[in-house]
């Protein structure tokens, strides 16, 4: 599903984009620049990627829905992360997940309705020692329990 | 400034001031970040400038790269002495700037043993070779004066002497083997990178760290991203290579950030870019982050990836040396393998030789995790037993707990039982085994994981990140995936491990590429080993006490001391016992999550079969 952005700023994408070089090798650059700043790909931001690399439009599409940096929905303003790493996992991230989707209101991959708070996963964030682990945008919060984590909410 | 000649970058070098007479280091890994290490720093550096003004500047706490004990971080060290800290807090910061840094005696209370203050018989560091990770707790990541200060680029200015033939013959005669996962002769993908015809030709470094359960390449891009950059230049001379990339995980910005900011030094000092010193060799070298797709850590899948495309590998019968990035030869390797190239062309290949196992010279830097006493990283001689590395630097298993298997190779690894511990970790031993040495990712289970359960992790990862091109991964792994779901919530049938081991045999035998093939060996390593387990599963019994419901939980009163540690865990309010009497467990209360399990450090929880109509 694309979504348009009805407020689009057509003028700050060009602020983003402009620095990066037109050409194809680009594609992902470009993309994660835009999703940097919007936290999602719009729509009409993908198909000014296609002009000005001058390649088709399903192909910015074929690439964005490859890549798990990006996203083709708009994510929260805060978002919540569970590492699920091995190291992660064998000490208990997915009952981490599951008291995280239950006092959000949201299942995992998904923002909640007022666009404040989103719930995604990673792999691996390469802290196991510290495992589980929680991230709140970026902040990496260890050896996290359900209680934690409902302090963190 | 720039150099024109190597001559005027030696007389840099040998001008360097030293660096302060005493320096703290707080540990700047993964691990200890996590636990508050920038604070610490703030708080350190803070102290040092109110205590005594005059020296501050001498005084600097910087972060450096891993020092390995993450279980243990906050970790503080101290040069030229040698005090390791562990478990350092806020609150400490200002004994240890006066004790310490001012004074240089030791905080005793700080160091894992107060008579070994600088952790020098420590058995997590004792076992270990400290090659690739010398630096680490020697010098801050971002100043080029540190690097060289620790024979920097020392491997640059001989190569630039004895020529690229020269430095070409020392990596193939050393023998060194790819550290990303498949262990193939460096010296051989040299060769004919350097035969091959076309231009320009590329260098790539492969810092596209996906296994779960890993951060080696994450703590040498963030701990000594110079060295990185060296072997890389090393190697493109050797070759012929103009032009090179870092192809840096998405989910790993500081990893970014260092080393671009190393690369944009090296650019100003003229050690990369045009002409570097005045030699007429050209050499580019700029950073990719990626977009966080497994797969892109195999070889044609990143070079798609750096083209602007999916990260889709494809079929090898081109090798990527000849025609790789843009059709052009190819030279990657990953990290790791990098770090090693100044070691080698300093010292030589008969000096790395003398190190590791015959046939798998060099040394490993491993990720030690999961249910294991200290996690970390561990950097050990090719070739060292496994149990050395689980027993001795990771302290065994925790209280309470026994040693189930050992997981190697990340997800497409597999899983070895405690007879194998007395396997050396090498390229060959442990592919024998029915697993591989990947990139270096270590796991330990204990008695409370489930093997089928561990199977089902790594089956889930797998079809999550299957690019989709070829049908025996797309589709084979989410049958697996099926198959062992329902084998986890008691939805086993009698035949379900036989079928699994076809489907396995399958997908090994036709996918398209290596991570393809290799992502049957979660599977088949834990049927080979552990197929009680699955035929227990069958019948729905989990012995581990993980899958719910599979299990009834028994205490034995015999074992059991009362010390109430299951009570405030269970749920369902299940347990019950008077204070310092054993506990006992209502059967019909009980939900099977095995959070008491867990909680028991007396091994007084165990696990029974459920009787039918119960």
């Amino acid at each position: 599903m694309l979504v348009n952005t009805p407020d689009f700023d057509k003028l700050a994408l060009g602020e983003i984009l402009d620095p990066i070089e037109s050409q194809p090798a680009n594609l992902l650059p470009m993309l994660q620049a835009i999703e940097g700043r919007y936290r999602y790909l719009p729509k009409e931001a993908m198909v000014e990627v296609a002009l000005r690399l001058k390649i088709p439009k399903s192909r910015v599409f074929a690439v964005a829905n490859f890549y798990k940096a990006l996203s083709l929905t708009p994510k929260g303003e805060r978002i919540f992360t569970v590492c699920q790493g091995t190291a992660c996992h064998l000490r208990g991230a997915p009952s981490l997940i599951a008291s995280l989707e239950k006092a959000l209101g949201i299942s995992l991959g998904q923002c909640s309705k007022d666009g404040r708070n989103g719930l995604e996963s990673v792999n691996c964030l390469g802290a196991c020692a510290m495992a589980p682990v929680v991230t709140v945008d970026g902040e990496v919060h260890g050896a996290m329990t359900a209680k934690k984590v409902s302090e963190l909410i | 400034m720039r150099f024109s000649t190597p001559q005027d970058f030696n007389q840099y070098i040998s001008s360097l001031p030293p660096s302060a007479a005493r320096r703290l280091w707080v540990c700047g890994g993964p691990g200890c970040l996590a636990q508050g290490a920038e604070k610490l720093l703030l708080a350190l550096r803070n102290e040092a400038s109110k205590t005594n003004k005059d020296v501050s500047c001498q005084l600097l706490a910087v972060p450096t790269g891993c020092l390995g004990l993450c279980e243990r971080g906050p970790m503080v060290a101290c040069q030229p002495e040698g005090y390791v800290y562990e478990k350092v807090k806020i609150e400490d910061a200002q004994e240890i700037v006066v004790e310490t840094l001012i004074s240089g005696r030791p905080v005793s209370r700080l160091c894992q043993d107060p008579k070994d203050p600088t952790a020098s018989n420590h058995p997590f560091y004792l076992p270990q070779k400290r090659l690739i990770m010398r630096r680490f707790g020697r010098i801050n990541p971002d100043s080029f004066e540190d690097y060289l200060r620790t024979s920097g680029y020392e491997a640059l200015l001989s190569a630039l002497s004895i020529g690229p033939l020269e430095v070409f013959s020392r990596v193939e005669n050393s023998g060194l083997r790819g550290r990303g996962g498949g262990g193939f002769p460096a010296g051989r993908k040299w060769r004919a990178c350097k035969d091959a015809i076309g231009a320009p030709k590329y260098v790539l470094a492969n810092g596209d760290e996906g296994d779960p359960g890993a951060f080696m390449n994450r703590s040498l891009m963030e701990g000594d991203p110079f060295s990185i950059i060296e072997g890389m230049t090393l190697g493109a001379y050797a070759v012929g290579a103009s032009m090179g990339y870092i192809y840096v995980r998405h989910e790993y910005p500081l990893s970014v950030e260092r080393l671009k900011l190393a690369i944009k030094t090296a650019e100003n000092f003229g050690l990369l870019g045009d002409d570097i010193l005045g030699t007429g060799f050209n050499f580019n070298l700029s950073v990719i982050e990626g977009g966080g797709a497994f797969v892109c850590g195999e070889s044609t899948a990143l070079m798609a990836s750096i083209e602007g495309r999916e990260g889709q590998p494809r079929v090898k019968y081109v090798r990527s040396v000849e025609r790789g990035l843009w059709e052009k030869p190819t030279l990657l390797q990953n990290v790791e393998s990098w770090a090693n190239i100044p070691l080698i062309v300093q010292h030589g290949s008969e000096w790395f030789k003398q190190i590791g196992a015959p046939n798998n010279p060099g040394t490993k830097i491993f990720s030690l995790v999961g249910q294991v006493k200290r996690s970390g990283l561990a950097e050990m001689p090719l070739g060292s037993i496994i149990r050395t590395l689980v027993e001795d630097v990771g302290g065994g298993p925790q209280k309470g707990r026994t040693l189930k298997a050992v997981q190697t190779g990340g997800p497409s690894g597999g899983c070895l039982p405690t007879s194998a511990l007395d396997l050396p970790l090498d390229f060959d031993s442990l592919p024998e085994a029915g697993t591989i040495m990947g990139s270096g990712g270590l796991i330990v289970m204990d008695n409370l994981s489930c093997m089928v359960d561990v199977a089902r992790y790594f089956t889930l990862f797998l079809k999550n990140e299957s690019c989709g091109k070829c049908l025996p991964c797309r589709e084979g792994l989410e049958v697996a995936f099926n198959i062992l779901d329902d084998l986890c919530c008691g939805r086993g049938q009698t035949g379900h491990s036989d079928l699994l081991v076809n489907l396995a045999q399958g997908i090994q035998d036709s996918a398209l590429c290596g991570l393809g093939q290799s992502a049957a060996n979660p599977v088949l390593s834990t049927i080979r080993y552990f197929r009680e387990e699955y035929l227990e599963h069958e019948e729905g019994f989990c012995r581990a006490g993980r899958c719910q419901g599979l299990f009834l939980v028994k205490i034995d009163r015999d074992k059991c001391n009362g010390c109430g540690a299951c009570q405030p865990v269970c749920p369902a309010g299940a347990i019950t016992g008077r204070e310092r009497e054993p506990r006992t467990v209502k059967v019909e209360k009980c939900l099977g999550c095995g959070a008491c399990l867990t909680a028991c450090r007396f091994r007084a929880a165990s696990t029974e079969r459920k009787v039918a109509g119960v």
